[in-house]
């Protein structure tokens, strides 16, 4: 790529040291503050980790770096900002499986390749089951995932035991019978994935805009001309609508209604702990999984609230249902003082899968419908995206996230569930 | 959260199970082009403020419910049975 990390400074323990022995004055802001120009090549409107992502692989793989990222309020302060930071390659479905798998290789080499400590921490992942049915269709998922290259080991409720003793193995209700092992799966510090794909981003050339709202989308004869926002009129022949929860209001600028509807989904996080929970797990017989932080804290969350809702906040009954499931499971943690819950807008389509698309309008692209899985996929999204831009092409392992699967009735409905935004 | 069912009166929102937005009441006719199919189930305006949305008294009379409520405040305008009267 034939990039340098120039004066503005390159992180590595020797920095490190030597900043410290002179007062950590050499530090400086890890990105710029420019003001809009009055034109790009190319727009990415929303400065999540799939806007960021996006915006850092045109750069760094296209060359393409007379770009703006636009954000409407601060740089990760969207959903990218609130997951539970769960990172894996545990797809089942042709389609999910090659993408997700290209994603956490990403991940695997990311913090190398942005010169950045995104605390990847590749600690594990474990998906219960609770009856014979239940480890059918894991055992077949995890051949799934071993087909396509990835780790998955199934184990038996003995193995559970040896790995998580803690849990509930004899809960009446929810018997344990053992759990998919999926050994590269684990957790991420979603900030620092941010943040990380910001600077490099940056240092690339990529002007990134805060508190910038596009509020129009310029169209002449078909063709994209620019973006309205709140800090002016902005030129450009290529533009990106990358902002999850959001997706249903930008894409109307554009006179385009999609298959996406926004759902609330609510995470929450406990007092610090010492280290007590090695692994990420989840609960097959509740809507309940967790990990814990590297500052202690157990990070856990369940499902949606299930209706439509833009409120960044949650309501009781799902907060019931999380706590009760996590009881049944692992009664040690009852005496864990909730610290904050909080909850974010999941752009959730039909089928539960993403859109990598082009859309009606020449040089306008959509990147949206990312569910409650989208933080996983903010390398491979990034990647995939920026290739469609530059190329006009899809990416390989991206070419069934088109929209008009909803149309033919290609769907990638991971989970079964059908045809339902909420379902999944 | 709270939806007072036109027939059984305020209740949790525990007791009734959500479908999605009133576009699941515009079935296309039988034979209509995957584009009207398309737009039914899957298309969405998806409103950040009013919205009105089925709604399913599972655990009370049955009845499918058309609610209006705020997307953003989660508050509840309006409420009556897809086949009829008007909670107040
Ligand atoms: C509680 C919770 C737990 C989750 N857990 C996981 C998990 O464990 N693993 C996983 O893989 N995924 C998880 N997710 C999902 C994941 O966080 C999202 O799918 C992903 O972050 C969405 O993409 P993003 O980062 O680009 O979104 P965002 O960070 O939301 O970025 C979109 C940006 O667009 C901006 N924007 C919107 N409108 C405009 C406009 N008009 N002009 C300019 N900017 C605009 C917004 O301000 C926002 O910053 C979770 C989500 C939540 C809420
Ligand atoms: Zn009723």
């Amino acid at each position: 790529m034939g990039f340098r990390l120039g004066k503005a400074g390159g992180y590595s323990g020797l920095r490190v040291l030597t900043e410290g022995l002179f007062g950590n004055k050499g530090w400086k802001p890890a990105w710029r503050d420019p003001a809009p120009k009055d034109s790009y090549d190319a727009v990415i409107i929303g400065g999540g980790g799939h806007g960021l992502s996006t915006a850092y692989y045109l750069a760094r793989n296209h060359g393409l770096t007379n770009i703006a990222v636009l954000e409407k309020g601060y740089l990760g302060g969207g959903n990218v900002g609130r997951n539970t930071t769960i990172v894996r390659a545990n797809y089942f479905l042709p389609g999910n499986s090659e993408f997700y798998s290209h994603s956490l290789k990403l991940w695997e080499g990311l913090e190398q390749d942005l010169n950045y400590n995104v605390m990847h921490s590749q600690r594990g992942l474990i998906n219960l089951f609770h009856s014979d049915g239940q480890r059918d269709a894991f055992a077949r998922r995890g051949n799934a995932m071993v087909n396509q290259g990835d780790d998955a080991v199934l184990l038996d409720r003995a193995g559970v035991r040896r790995m998580l003793p803690y849990l509930d193995f004899d809960n009446p209700r929810f018997p344990i019978y053992g759990g998919l092992y999926h050994p590269r799966g684990g957790t991420a510090r979603h900030d620092a994935v941010a943040w990380g794909y910001a600077r490099g981003a940056d240092m690339r050339g990529v002007d990134l805009i805060q508190n910038c709202e596009v509020t129009g989308i310029d169209i002449e004869a078909g063709r994209v001309t620019g973006v309205q926002t709140s800090r002016g009129a902005i030129k450009a022949s290529k533009v990106g609508m990358i902002v999850a929860g959001r997706s249903g209001q930008v894409a109307a600028m554009a006179g385009m209604r999609l298959p996406v509807e926004s759902h609330v989904l609510q995470a929450f996080v406990t007092e610090g702990l010492k280290p007590v929970l090695d692994h990420v797990i989840s609960f097959g017989m509740g809507h309940f999984y967790i990990s814990q932080s590297d500052k202690g804290g157990l990070v856990f969350g369940g499902d949606l609230d299930f209706y439509a809702s833009y409120a960044q906040r949650g309501n009781l009954p799902m907060v019931e249902h999380v706590m009760e499931a996590g009881m049944a499971l692992m009664p040690m943690i009852g005496r864990a003082r909730v610290l904050r819950s909080w909850g974010g807008i999941m752009d959730m389509t039909p089928d539960g899968s993403p859109i990598i698309d082009k859309t009606h309008v020449d040089g306008l692209f959509v990147d949206c419908g990312w569910n409650y899985g989208g933080f996983k996929a903010v390398p491979a999204s990034g990647w995939c995206m920026a290739h469609l831009m530059a190329t006009g092409e899809s990416h390989e392992v991206a070419r069934r996230f088109r929209q008009n699967r909803f149309e033919t009735g290609h769907l990638l409905d991971e989970e079964g569930t059908g045809s339902q935004h909420n379902l999944h | 959260m709270r939806i007072t069912c036109p027939h059984c009166g305020d209740r949790d929102r525990r007791e009734f199970y959500y479908m999605g937005a009133e576009d699941y009441l515009h079935r296309p006719a039988e034979g209509a082009a995957p584009e009207a199919w398309n737009d039914y189930l899957h298309l969405r305006d998806n409103p950040a403020g009013v919205t009105r949305d089925l709604w399913y008294h599972e655990q009370g009379c049955s009845a499918w419910l058309l609610v209006t409520r705020n997307t953003v405040t989660h508050e509840i305008l309006g409420v009556r049975a897809v086949d009829g009267e008007a909670a107040e």
